[in-house]
């Protein structure tokens, strides 16, 4: 079953006044249990708006949004239960902290859902050396810690209740490369030790390409596609076209095939780039490259 | 939810109104003031609200704009008017228990409704067609006569005008914080009294965190832009008045004429 599911989901911000603006516009979306998605969009595509729905922060103006099959705006449905089941972090999730120390900080979400001392301990702990934060960091005070410690704490805070579904919003935002990866390579164990579902918004393609099970495009409010990351970059004209990067490795590819060269368009890491090449020189020699 | 105040808010629009020099507007709303409060019967009163009206179908805003403005208000108004209706003297109207209801206290007290939600409709009519910054411009320029007296007029407009401007600003600020701490299971919405007020350490820390990296920001910015204070500094926007700044004048001035006549007419014909 889907875990999250949207139906025709539409939402206008400011309605009614002289600053209207849709966007998110009429998304039907279903994504399974266990997925890696990358969700991409430029500016202002409506990413933003559309995973703050999944926990509840925003009502929708019309549509419905379903997480494990229940409709969270329904009556009976406390939203609160919702945000434990989805783990949203935010840009810049250090200008959240608020605590006296690290320990206390982390430990704020799993005190909100009511746990006993004996697991809140061992889920801060736990998730502290998850991030990367050493124990003798928790006795600190959050304001203490390098900006990059400081984001890894707070993103500690979110994933210490263990959400079925974890969101992060532009992760890497703000980090150097060396950051990025680091950030990036951590969602993905994350991803793999737990088994939940994992959402990661991004304007950056490559950033998402590397580990994303699916890939959900956004433009201008719309789902532009939501599919394997080999099916979407198939799609690399089109995608470049509404002005998103695809990977550079990508757009070789499809220089490459617009000069006439028979290879494939779902080429997105530069190790299968490599395999691909390969193949096509032991099929067809070398003399099909230096046609072109 | 914050999103939604829309006190001080600016609507950039373009229309008679939205095009009129600063300085006069703020003329205008003081007149308009003036004339509310000197308004001593109910004819008067009416014809002040004319004068109201005329600026708001100049103004083209939509009617839900300024009924959403009245909003934070209503229980001021509410609480004098109950004050107005029992403690005034006058002809008893009807009597319950110790309670005594007077002919003077509805007519006071309806006064003061009218009064009081025209004067926040005039000054939001103000709000909602002239920018921030160029209200605090308007202001700078009109106090100007006072930094003769080596009031620091300059450095007080700066100072409204950044206040002014961070408003917005620290709204989303709050907005999304809330936002996260609800995220990570804060509950807000319930609770006595003491829980919820706990509940909003953690919105307010952090805000007050960020403000004050954010002032630090500006201030270094501003250094490194040279800034040193108001002297010798110029305008990019002058302000510039016009024949229909003069005409609007003219119009307010004639409204509030029209106001006394009616009230010292009402005085000399008793």
């Amino acid at each position: 079953m889907a875990v999250i599911r949207t139906e025709k989901l539409t939402y206008t911000y400011s309605q009614g006044t002289p600053f209207e603006k849709t966007a998110v516009n009429n998304v039907d979306l279903e994504i399974e249990e266990g997925e890696l998605v990358g969700v991409i969009g430029h500016t202002g595509s409506g990413k933003s708006t559309l995973i703050q729905h999944f926990n509840g922060l925003v009502k929708p103006t019309s549509g419905k949004v379903f997480i494990d099959g229940t409709d969270i705006w329904s009556k009976d449905v406390k939203l609160r239960d919702i945000r434990f089941k989805v783990g949203l972090v935010f840009q810049y999730p250090e200008y959240q902290i608020f605590e006296d120390t690290v320990y206390k900080d982390i430990a704020f979400g799993p005190k909100n859902m009511g746990l006993d001392e004996a697991e809140i301990d061992k889920r801060v702990r736990e998730t502290a050396e998850l991030v990367g934060i050493s124990p003798e960091l928790l006795k600190k005070s959050p304001f203490e810690l390098s900006g990059g410690q400081k984001r890894r704490g707070a993103i500690a805070g979110v994933m210490a209740r263990r959400p079925t579904v974890l969101v992060r919003d532009e992760p890497a935002a703000g980090l150097d490369p060396k950051g990025r990866e680091n950030v990036l390579d951590q969602i993905k164990q994350y991803h793999d030790e737990t088994k939940s579902t994992v959402l990661l918004v991004s304007h950056s393609m490559e950033d998402v390409a590397r580990f994303a099970s699916k890939i959900l495009v956004m433009n201008k409010g719309e789902v532009l596609c939501y599919d394997t990351p080999p099916a979407v970059f198939a799609r690399a004209e089109e995608i470049s076209s509404v002005g998103l990067s695809v990977p550079q490795i990508t757009r070789i590819f499809s220089l490459l095939r617009q000069r006439g060269i028979d290879i494939r368009g779902d080429v997105y890491t530069v190790e299968f780039a490599l395999k691909t090449i390969k193949e096509y020189l032991e099929k067809n020699g070398r003399g099909g490259l230096e046609n072109a | 939810m914050l999103k939604d105040i829309t006190i001080g808010q600016y609507f950039p629009m373009d229309s008679a109104v939205h095009r009129l020099d600063a300085r006069f507007k703020i003329v205008i709303t003081a007149i308009f003031i003036v004339m509310i409060f000197s308004a001593d019967s109910f004819p008067a009163l009416i014809l002040s609200l004319v004068f109201f009206v005329i600026a708001f179908l100049a103004s083209k805003l939509s009617p839900k704009l300024i009924i959403k403005s009245m909003k934070p208000i209503i229980p001021i108004i509410i609480f004098t008017s109950v004050l107005n209706i029992f403690f005034i003297d006058g002809v008893t109207v009807f009597h319950i228990w110790k309670i005594r209801i007077t002919d003077n206290g509805l007519i006071t007290s309806g006064y003061m409704i009218i009064r009081l939600i025209a004067l926040i409709c005039g000054s939001s009519l103000l709000t909602y067609t002239t920018s921030p910054i160029v209200l605090t411009d308007a202001i700078e320029q009109m106090m100007k006569p006072l930094s003769k007296l080596h009031f620091p007029v300059h450095e007080l407009a700066m100072m409204m005008t950044i206040a002014l401007r961070f408003i917005p600003t620290l709204i989303e600020e709050t907005d999304k914080i809330m936002s996260a701490q609800k995220a990570r299971g804060a509950d807000m919405d319930s609770g006595t009294l003491v829980e919820r007020a706990k509940a909003l350490v953690p919105i307010i820390i952090p805000l007050f965190v960020s403000s004050f990296r954010r002032a630090e920001e500006l201030a270094l910015a501003m250094e490194c832009r040279c800034y040193n204070g108001g002297e010798g500094r110029t305008k990019l926007k002058t302000l510039v008045s016009g024949g229909a700044d003069y005409a609007a004048l003219c119009l307010s001035l004639l409204f509030l004429g029209g106001v006394m006549i009616i009230d010292m007419g009402k005085i000399i014909f008793r």
